[in-house]
C-alpha cells in the first residue's frame, strides 16, 4: 500500500509540474494554488500549467479536492492563496473575458427542464453572444447523437441524454478551453466512447484544450495526453498516463487510484 | 454465495430454513407484522423528518407563527379603520381596491426577481448561468426586468377587472399615481435583491422568504388603511418605510386632493437608501459565496 508522503518524495519533479511550471505560457495556468476551509487545507499549494490543445485528465479520489480546484479555474470559488490565468487572463480580474472563451459541464448540473432543447441553446448562445444558424445547432446536436431532438423539452430527456446535451451547451461557444466534469458519467459504453471521439475530433479540429475529471480510469489512459493526479489536496503525479505508471511502479491507472483511495482507510 | 459461506455471524441454520429474518443486533427481531398496518412509529418518522427540517431552518420555524401574526396585524388594523368609517363607503371600497392593485405592483415585482433565481437553484442551472460571462449586474438586471413587465400585464389586468366587476376606474389616476408605482417597483427590487441573497447565502432551506418578505411590508405600509389607525410606535415604523408613501399617496390622490409630491420626493430618498443596503448585502453575500463555494452548489 502506498504512503502519500512516500509517493511525493518519490514522484520526481516533471516538466509542467511545480511552482516553476505555473510561471509558464499555458493557457491554463494554476500557481500555488491554495483553499482552506474552516482551517482545513482542501486544495494546498497546486501548482500546473497546461498548454494549449492539451488533452488533462484531472484525477483523484473523492474529496481530494478536484472539484474546488476547477470551481477556482472557472473564477466560481476564490482561492485562499495563489493564482489563476487562463488564455493569459487573470481570474478573477478578467472573469467575463475569460468565460466568454471557454465552457463547462458536469452531469450533476442541468438545464432548465422545462424548456426545449433549442429554447435552452438559444438562451445559452445569447448568454455567450453567439450566433448560430439552426444547421450549425443541428449539427453540434447530430454530433452528440441528439439529432432530431431539438423541440423535446430538456427536462424530457434521459440521463444519457442530459449529459450528452451538456456537452452541446460547452461546446456552443466554440471554447478555447473547456472544463468537464466526468463527462461519460451516465453514459453507455456507445455514449461514452462517441463522447470521447467527438472530444478528440473536436481538439485535432480546433486545437481546444480540455480539462476534464473522471473516475473511468481506463477512459483517462485513451483520451488525455497528460494526467494530473491530486491526493489529499496535492498533485502527487503530473504527466503522460504511461509515464506516470512508470514511475508509480503500477500496470493500469484504476489499480494506482485503487491504492492510493484505499491509502487512507487501511492506515 | 451458498449457504454455507454465511458467516458465523449469520442467522441460524434452523432460521435460515423457515425463511425468517435474521435478529437484529441485541437479539430484537424486525417487526413484519406492523408492516402491512398503519404504523404509529412510521408516523413519527415522517414527523421526525419534519422536526430535523425545521431544527435546521430557522426561517422555517419563524414562519409557523409569521403568516398567523402577519393575519392577525393586517386584518385587525383593517377592521379598526372600518369601524371608523362613517359612510364613505364608496371611497373606502376605492381605497381598498387602489390598495390592492398598487400591493400586487410591490408584490409580483419582488416575488418575480425571487423566484427566477429559485428556478436556477430548483433546475441546477445555477452554475451554468455563473460559468458564463453574465455579471452580477446582467443577472439581477434581467430579473429586474421580468418583474416589471410581468407587473405590467397584471396591473393591466386587475384594473380591467375593477373596472368591469366593481365600476372602480383607475384608468383616470393613471398618471398621477404612477410616481408611487414607479417607487414600488424601486422597493420591489430592493427588497428582491436583499431576498434573492438570502436564498444565495442559506440555500433552499430560506426559500420561503420569496414569498413571505413583502408581506411583512404589508401591515406597516398602510396598503389597505391610513397610518393613522396604527398604534403611534408602528406609525414610526410605517413613515420609515418606501413603500408607506406610496399608499398613502394614492389614498390623497384617489380622494381627490392633488399629487402630494413631498410623499414622492420620500420615497424616492428612502427607496435610493434601500437600494444601497440591498446592493450592499447583495455584494457581500456574493463575497461570501465565492469564498464558500455557494456558487458550485447543484443542490438547495
Amino acid at each position: 500500500m502506498y504512503n502519500a508522503a512516500v509517493i511525493r518524495t518519490t514522484v520526481p519533479a516533471r516538466p509542467g509540474a511545480g511552482p516553476a511550471a505555473a510561471d509558464g505560457d499555458g493557457v491554463i495556468v494554476a500557481g500555488h494554488l491554495t483553499k482552506r476551509f474552516g482551517g482545513v487545507a482542501v486544495v494546498d499549494d497546486v501548482s500546473f500549467s497546461v498548454p494549449a490543445g492539451a488533452i488533462v485528465g484531472f484525477l483523484g479520489p473523492n474529496g481530494a479536492g478536484k472539484t474546488t480546484t476547477i470551481g477556482m479555474l472557472l473564477g466560481l470559488l476564490r482561492p485562499s492563496k495563489g493564482r489563476v490565468e487562463i488564455l493569459g487572463l487573470p481570474m478573477p480580474e478578467a472573469r467575463q473575458a475569460i468565460l466568454a472563451r471557454v465552457n463547462f459541464t458536469s452531469p450533476y448540473v442541468s438545464l432548465p427542464g422545462n424548456l426545449t432543447i433549442a429554447e435552452n441553446l438559444a438562451v445559452f448562445a445569447r448568454l455567450y453572444d453567439v450566433r448560430k444558424s439552426r444547421a450549425e445547432m443541428e449539427h453540434l446536436l447530430d454530433r452528440m447523437g441528439l439529432a432530431g431532438m431539438a423541440s423535446r423539452r430538456t427536462g424530457q430527456l434521459s440521463s444519457g441524454e442530459g449529459t450528452r446535451f451538456g456537452l452541446v451547451k460547452a461546446l456552443l461557444n466554440d471554447p478555447e478551453v473547456l472544463f468537464l466534469d466526468e463527462p461519460t458519467a451516465s453514459l453507455d459504453p456507445d455514449g461514452a466512447d462517441r463522447v470521447r471521439e467527438t472530444l478528440r475530433a473536436i481538439r485535432a479540429e480546433r486545437g481546444m484544450t480540455i480539462f476534464y475529471t473522471s473516475h473511468n480510469m481506463q477512459e483517462v489512459e485513451r483520451l488525455s495526453d497528460r494526467i494530473l493526479f491530486l491526493h489529499r489536496g496535492r498533485i502527487i503525479a503530473d504527466g503522460p498516463p504511461g509515464e506516470v505508471l512508470r514511475q508509480f511502479d503500477e500496470d493500469t491507472l484504476e489499480q494506482m487510484f485503487l491504492d492510493l483511495a484505499r491509502e487512507g482507510t487501511s492506515a | 454465495m451458498s449457504a454455507t459461506a454465511i458467516p458465523a455471524e449469520g442467522p441460524p441454520a434452523k432460521a435460515r430454513r423457515k425463511g425468517a429474518r435474521p435478529p437484529l443486533p441485541g437479539g430484537r427481531r424486525a417487526e413484519t407484522g406492523a408492516a402491512a398496518g398503519f404504523s404509529l412509529r412510521r408516523v413519527s418518522a415522517l414527523l421526525l423528518r419534519q422536526v430535523f427540517l425545521y431544527r435546521r431552518s430557522m426561517i422555517r420555524s419563524l414562519e409557523v407563527v409569521y403568516w398567523p401574526v402577519l393575519d392577525l396585524l393586517m386584518w385587525g388594523f383593517l377592521s379598526v379603520y372600518v369601524a371608523r368609517l362613517r359612510g364613505g363607503g364608496a371611497t373606502a371600497i376605492a381605497f381598498l381596491i387602489g390598495g390592492l392593485i398598487l400591493w400586487d405592483i410591490f408584490f409580483r415585482v419582488q416575488q418575480a426577481i425571487s423566484v427566477s433565481f429559485l428556478e436556477d437553484i430548483w433546475t441546477r442551472n445555477l452554475v451554468n448561468v455563473f460559468v458564463s460571462p453574465v455579471s452580477t449586474a446582467e443577472f439581477l438586471g434581467a430579473t429586474m426586468l421580468l418583474g416589471v413587465l410581468k407587473v405590467t400585464v397584471i396591473a393591466l389586468l386587475m384594473a380591467g377587472l375593477a373596472l368591469a366587476l366593481y365600476a372602480f376606474n383607475i384608468f383616470p389616476y393613471g398618471p398621477t399615481l404612477l410616481p408611487f408605482a414607479v417607487n414600488l417597483i424601486l422597493s420591489a427590487w430592493g427588497m428582491g435583491i436583499i431576498t434573492t441573497a438570502l436564498i444565495l447565502r442559506y440555500g433552499q432551506g430560506a426559500e420561503v422568504l420569496a414569498w413571505a418578505v413583502a408581506f411583512l411590508f404589508q401591515p406597516f405600509s398602510a396598503v389597505f388603511y391610513p397610518v393613522a389607525v396604527l398604534p403611534p410606535v408602528l406609525q414610526h415604523v410605517a413613515w420609515a418605510l418606501p413603500t408607506t408613501y406610496a399608499f398613502e399617496g394614492m389614498r390623497a390622490v384617489l380622494a381627490g386632493h392633488p399629487l402630494p409630491w413631498g410623499y414622492v420626493a420620500s420615497a424616492f430618498g428612502l427607496n435610493a437608501v434601500l437600494f444601497g443596503i440591498a446592493a450592499a448585502v447583495f455584494a457581500r453575500v456574493m463575497w461570501v459565496a465565492r469564498e464558500l463555494g455557494l456558487l458550485m452548489r447543484t443542490e438547495g
